[in-house]
């Protein structure tokens, strides 16, 4: 059972990244990318790790494809955002990626990873919330402000520029 | 089914036409290994930490790229990246 729900996940995840990457217009290719997210999100609760895939739920499918979404329609005029044509650099683009995977395969053989089957034990929300408050609380606090620059930073940008725009 | 999931990271990383998209991919993609290898070789709950924060990144970097990419459409009237040649020193 766990195995098909995976396979149906893997499929849905890996379909979506690829078409995400290669569909012909944007707006299906940020559809496709959230459908992707959606099924990361469903493979972390599959790992029994349902915290991070409510997280990852909420911030890439319910705020970031929406976010993507949104600026694909304001920048629209699919016709603009012309595709690397040329052949030479999509094969360079294949090959480099082959060789990625390849070696990401032959480092996985390498190890003794396949020798594991049984997932040691699931983390709890409790040990979550205890890391996040002790041993990782000026990580969040950094985060914290990383985020607000972001914001700050991105609203910054666009506002600058809607200024000019009325002008 | 560790090793599917490196298959995805293989299959991930194939394309870099759309920056974002790819990026946000091979993001995701770093986050599932993260989970994964600490559900399965430490009895821990540091990965699952880690992702949060990691995907807490990604949101603040997403954010900053849409703006740059909407401030460079409104200035070029392009999302090209080949086209924006002004940035070079």
């Amino acid at each position: 059972m766990a195995d098909i729900v995976f396979l149906a996940m893997m499929v849905i995840t890996v379909g979506g990244a690829i078409l995400a990457l290669e569909a012909s217009e944007v707006v299906y290719a940020a559809v496709a990318l959230a459908g992707s997210l959606f099924g990361v999100a469903a493979l972390f609760f599959l790992l029994n790790a349902p915290f991070v895939g409510a997280f990852q739920i909420i911030v890439y499918v319910g705020a970031v494809a929406v976010l993507i979404l949104f600026t694909v329609m304001l920048v629209g005029q699919e016709h603009l955002i012309k595709e690397v044509s040329f052949s030479l650099g999509k094969l360079a683009g294949a090959l480099t990626a082959v060789a990625i995977g390849i070696a990401l395969i032959a480092a996985f053989a390498a190890s003794r990873l396949a020798e594991i089957s049984e997932p040691l034990g699931t983390a709890t929300y409790l040990q979550i919330g205890q890391l996040i408050s002790t041993q990782f609380a000026p990580a969040l606090q950094v985060m914290a402000l990383v985020l607000a620059a972001s914001v700050v930073g991105a609203l910054t940008l666009a506002k600058i520029e809607g200024e000019e725009d009325k002008t | 089914m560790l090793f599917a999931i490196g298959i995805y990271g293989l299959l991930v990383k194939k394309n870099a036409l759309r920056l974002l998209f790819a990026v946000e991919i091979m993001i995701n993609a770093a986050n599932l290994n993260f989970v994964a290898f600490n559900q399965y070789l430490w009895n821990n709950a540091v990965g699952q930490t880690f992702v949060l924060f990691s995907i807490a990144l990604a949101a603040a970097e997403a954010a900053v790229v849409l703006a740059i990419i909407l401030v460079a459409f409104r200035l070029r009237r392009g999302i090209d990246v080949s086209e924006l040649k002004s940035l070079e020193g």
